[in-house]
């Protein structure tokens, strides 16, 4: 069972408390009604599902009830790091080098 | 006497009480603090087994976890039985009955013993290539057969009567292994301070201490050394000691599972106790101290029962006092084996003759040995066992052939070295490294906050040890954020050393033969095998080992995986590191699906939620459905009724007078702040904007790929407050989803969202009578049409407590929706089923509900939608609001595959025959002539008898299902083809009227 680091509660706490959201950083359109099929195709439909690092959202479900965004490694499940939802992407990630 | 071979003054347990037990119905005397091994060893009972696919007769290899043969049956009472118990594992306890396993009709004579000699077919790879073809003969055939012939032990047959208990723990440093060199970890650990966990396996700390005669720390026995170090650990506040408590699994972030034995050893456990306790472990620093395990040699028939391990013989002798024969012989390549025939001869056992392997070995064993008058013979194999029930012989030549001699023992003992037991680490995602000096994989790159000490870290020597389970220990601490160390090093005084040893097969078992030489023990896997699934193309020891399902079994290869590689990289010419090592999994060893279960079983397995009147309709007789984790009232019989009868009776008296119905469980969430109105555009199909304080409306939630998600009536109770409804199972979801994008994608909305479904209990009063029945109850509210018209909501108090009084309709009828908090719940339920028992009303259940909804052609979401339902596809594009710039699902509903045509709709069934109902799921055909596979167009998702139109009706789901009313289908059945018309979706009051009746 995973620690994941609320950046709401400041606190780890076990992954029984959270749940997975998919991957983050992927914005809904302002015009959303105006969005090409390959925009929209784009939007709902692809994910990158990369080997390394990923971003994506969790929420805070058993807890504070927060969603919130997280950098995580998929080959060794290690969480990079945690940041509040509507924060920029993190450019730089703490102990991984380029 | 407990047991011929019990040595007079050898083992630890002198003055242990006896304890009785049974083996096949035999009884025998062992002592309290044996295993069943042991005791079964004292009474000079080697044959225990029979094995999973030869049948050969096995016996006891090994006296601990990694055991592969000496698995039992252990039978409390009939509820109680536990197959493939290893007897090394199992403590004795007075009244112990324990069954050998896999044997017919007896384990000395076994039928099943044929396939030994018909071995040939059931070489490695068996299953693939015999047994594949024909496909029907698998089930019918095949797979009973073998399933038959080979398996371990037979599953209980009842319900697990005993209970299992389950706690967390947080420590700092988490020390798996109670042998020299977790002691000394955990010593140095504790005395800084830190919280510090100690488990080992075993009943007894000292792990190979218990053997170890030799090792002398701080001035005592090894052993006793171990005692006395783990009673003061067990005294610090600061440490937990637990004992008979396997890790079995080791997780992300040092989260560690064990299990704890808690009662299996005891003679009658009260019920107090839990059987067996998991453990889920968060450690800041684990330390892996699990020790090493013995190899056998890999010669003809090394499976006979009486051979087993060296290390084993000598725990069987220095720790239960036991001989395990009266002549043995000794086949080793290895110094350790040497230590066992000594301590055994001089207990007075006589050793025939050590073989061994090497040419010319030097050392102080070898010396004392000869000292001791046994004959030792360097640079020799023994190629083959003799007997069968029970080792009788030894058949010795040199290595590089020559003259056999053949010399009687009624035991051998066997080591070809140790493998350090890296499984934990493997398991933490460490990476094992290959040393090629001593052919040992041990940790390499460490993927977790862990250290390895002492023989699983491939360390040599108890002073070596020591020393560096000590000093990790401390650097744990330290790294768990200790400040001050404050112990002493334990100092070792003697110990024994021992070299390496060797892997694969043993002369007499090359490649030019085709004898038996056992790998697998509990497989039944041979070296030929090994070979025979290199020469059949197998190149990854991950192929070589499913091929031969070497190390597949219980024991997961402990004793046998390092041989089976090394015979795959000799066949394949490469070295070993290049033919990899197989991944460990979690369990170490096996877990009952009891400790992993715990409490959650039976009630207590998932919550079970009851509404605020759920007493009432219990006391009314009411038979319930589960709703997700909602127990419903279903249909209320009365006397002599069955549900059909139940349901027809309650679905008429709501059309002719009135129903009470318990809507409690329908999700409610309350969305308020100054944009909710905007925040409810965004997140429904419907215009919310203009929709006036007081006014209800039905609403349609999709996901952004334009599905419908959910539904429900909306009512406006302020400018900036609305109760919304959703579906009982979709409550959360629908919460989460909202949750969602007010956080995410719509942050700059001024809104708060509550779950309200718990505080509101929900009485649907439906029927002509209706406002009759709740006028007389109610406060302040102008109950008149005008006052309260259809589709409204309104505050005010009924029976003197406050209410949210919705004026809607799920039936067609007249309706209202009561809702008051919970707590009065029952109690206005009361009232109102008082005033509608002057009208004739009824209380009805689910199942009327449904059909009362299905009548008026009102859908449930997730029954007649199942996630590819578009508003359109439901006949629902009326609910959205065509004007709006934006709403979750916008795009996605315009989407071409959507708007497409022949889209399945949703349409009404009438069957040609008013009696027959149709099933729900089944299919749609257009003709039912037509070659098979049919073409299928569509489904029936609900479908009753409705008694109110005096004939069945039902919905479905048809491709172009719009376009196709009067058009006659057809839905093929097991029993024949029935004959539907399609139809519109409304069966009862088309016109709408008796809304206002
Ligand atoms: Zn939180």
């Amino acid at each position: 069972m995973l620690l994941i680091r609320c950046p709401y509660c400041e606190e780890e706490r076990p992954e029984l408390e959270f749940r997975n959201a998919g991957e983050a950083h992927i914005a809904r359109s302002a015009n959303m009604a105006g969005e090409s099929d390959d925009d929209f195709e784009k939007f709902f439909f692809i994910r990158s599902n990369p080997k390394g690092i990923i971003y994506e959202r969790w929420r805070h479900m058993h807890g504070c009830a927060r969603f919130f965004n997280a950098v995580r490694d998929t080959v060794t499940d290690k969480f990079v790091m945690t940041y509040k939802a509507g924060e920029p992407k993190p450019s730089k990630l703490p102990g991984v080098g380029k | 006497m407990s047991g011929a071979f019990r040595i007079p003054g050898a083992g630890r347990f002198k003055q242990a009480k006896t304890a009785r037990f049974s083996f096949d119905g035999q009884s025998y005397t062992g002592i309290e603090g044996d295993t069943l091994a042991s005791a079964l060893l004292a009474n000079g009972v080697h044959l225990v087994g029979r094995s999973f696919k030869y049948h050969r007769p096995r016996g006891i290899l090994s006296a601990g976890a990694e055991e592969p043969n000496a698995l039992v049956e252990i039978k409390r009472d009939a509820a109680r039985k536990t197959p493939n118990v290893r007897a090394t594992v199992q403590e004795l306890y007075d009244g112990l009955d324990a069954q050998s396993q896999n044997r017919w009709p007896s384990l000395s004579f076994d039928l099943g013993a044929v396939s030994d000699i018909a071995s040939p077919l059931l070489s490695a790879g068996f299953y693939y290539k015999t047994f594949m073809w024909p496909k029907a003969a698998w089930k019918s055939l095949y797979e009973p057969k073998i399933r038959a012939a080979a398996g371990l032990g037979v599953s209980p047959d009842q319900p697990d009567p005993d209970h299992y208990s389950s706690r967390y723990a947080h420590c700092d440093v988490l020390v798996l292994g109670g042998g020299a060199a977790g002691i000394a970890a955990a010593l140095a650990a504790a005395e800084t301070g830190v919280r510090v966990i100690l488990a080992d396996e075993q009943a007894e700390f000292g792990g190979s201490l218990r053997f170890e005669s030799g090792a002398k720390i701080d001035g005592q026995d090894g052993f006793a050394w171990a005692q006395a170090a783990v009673a003061k650990l067990a005294a610090m506040d600061n440490v937990r000691v637990l004992s008979r408590t396997t890790a079995f699994g080791y997780y992300a972030q040092n989260f560690v599972a064990l299990v704890e034995r808690v009662s299996d050893h005891l003679k009658a456990p009260g019920h107090d106790l839990a059987r067996e306790r998991l453990w889920q472990v968060r450690a800041k620093r684990v330390v892996l101290a699990s020790g090493a395990i013995e190899r056998h040699m890999v010669f003809a028939d090394n499976d006979r029962p009486g051979i087993m391990l060296a290390g084993a013989a000598r725990t069987y002798l220095n720790h239960y006092g036991v001989a395990v024969g009266r002549n043995v012989g000794v086949y080793t390549a290895n110094d350790s084996a040497y230590a066992a025939a000594i301590d055994l001869k001089k207990a007075g056992v006589n050793v025939a003759a050590i073989v061994d392997l090497r040419d010319n070995p030097t050392g102080p064993v070898i010396d004392e040995a000869r000292a001791l008058g046994i004959e030792v013979n360097f640079g020799r194999a023994v190629i083959r066992a003799g007997g069968k029930l029970r080792v009788s012989s030894m058949t010795v030549q040199p290595k590089n052939g020559g003259g056999e001699r053949t010399i009687p023992v009624d035991a051998i003992l066997m080591s070809a070295g140790w493998t350090p037991s890296v499984h934990l680490f493997s398991q933490s995602r460490g990476k094992v490294a290959f040393n090629d000096e001593t052919k040992r994989f041990v940790p390499g790159t460490y993927a977790q906050d862990c250290v390895s000490v002492g023989a699983c870290n491939g360390t040599d020597g108890l002073s070596a040890t020591v020393d560096e389970a000590y000093a990790a220990g401390a650097k744990a601490a330290k790294d768990a954020g200790a400040k001050t160390a404050k112990g002493n090093k334990p100092k070792v005084d003697a110990s024994e050393s021992w070299s390496r040893g060797m892997l694969g097969a043993a002369p007499g078992a090359g490649p030019d033969t085709t004898v038996k030489a056992f790998v697998d023990f509990q497989n039944d896997v041979t070296a030929k095998d090994i070979r025979q699934a290199v020469h059949e193309g197998m190149r990854s020891i991950e192929h070589v080992k499913r091929f031969t399902t070497n190390g597949m079994a219980t024991d997961q290869g402990k004793t046998s995986n390092m041989h089976g590689l090394a015979i795959a990289a000799e066949m394949l010419g490469k070295p070993i590191p290049e033919v990899g090592l197989t991944t460990f999994r979690a369990p170490y060893t096996p877990v009952t699906f009891g400790a992993i279960v715990s409490h959650a079983r039976g009630p207590l397995f998932d919550p079970t939620r009851r509404t605020a009147i759920h007493p009432w309709a219990e006391a009314q007789g009411a038979v319930f459905e589960d709703v997700g984790q909602w127990k419903r009232a279903w249909y209320f019989p009365k006397a002599g009724e069955d549900m059909h009868a139940a349901v027809d009776r309650e679905c008429v008296a709501v059309r002719k007078t009135a129903g009470l119905f318990d809507a409690s469980t329908l999700g409610k969430i309350e969305v308020v702040g100054p944009d909710a109105a905007k925040f409810m555009e965004l997140l429904y199909t419907n215009p919310w904007e203009k929709l006036e304080p007081g006014r209800c409306r039905y609403g349609i939630m999709l996901r952004e790929d334009g599905f419908i998600y959910d539904d429900g009536v909306v009512g406006r109770l302020a400018p900036d407050r609305f109760h919304v409804t959703t579906t009982t199972g979709g409550a959360p979801r629908v919460m989460n989803h909202m949750e969602d994008y007010l956080q995410t994608e719509f942050p700059h909305l001024n809104v708060w969202l509550t779950s309200i479904t718990e505080q509101w209990a929900v009485i649907a009063v439906q029927g002509p009578k209706s406002r009759d029945i709740i006028a007389p109850l109610v406060e302040g509210i102008d109950m008149s049409d005008e006052g309260l018209p259809h589709m409204s909501v309104r505050e005010g108090k009924i029976c003197g407590v406050p209410t949210r009084l919705f004026r809607m309709s799920f039936t067609g009828e007249r309706g209202f929706e009561v809702n008051v908090p919970a707590d009065y719940g029952q109690a206005v339920w009361e009232a109102l089923w008082a005033e509608g028992q002057k009208h004739g009303a009824a209380a009805y259940g689910t199942e009327a509900m449904h059909v009362l909804r299905a009548e008026k052609g009102y859908i449930i979401v997730g029954q007649d939608t199942d996630g590819t339902v578009t508003p359109n596809d439901a006949g629902l594009d009326w609910a959205v609001g065509k004007k709006k710039a934006d709403f979750v699902g916008i795009r996605g509903m315009a989407r071409p595959d959507l708007v497409a045509k022949g889209r399945k709709q949703l349409v009404g069934l009438k069957t040609k025959d008013p009696k027959v109902v149709l099933e729900e799921g089944a299919q749609i055909v257009e003709d039912p002539k037509q070659a098979i596979p049919m073409k299928m167009i569509g489904h029936v998702t609900s479908s009753y008898w409705s008694e109110n139109c005096g004939r069945s009706i039902a919905l479905a789901l048809v491709a172009g299902g719009r376009d196709r009313m009067g058009d006659t289908l057809y839905v093929p059945m097991p029993n024949g083809v029935i004959e539907v018309e399609v139809t519109g979706m409304v069966f009862f009051d088309e016109t709408g009227g008796r809304l206002n009746g």
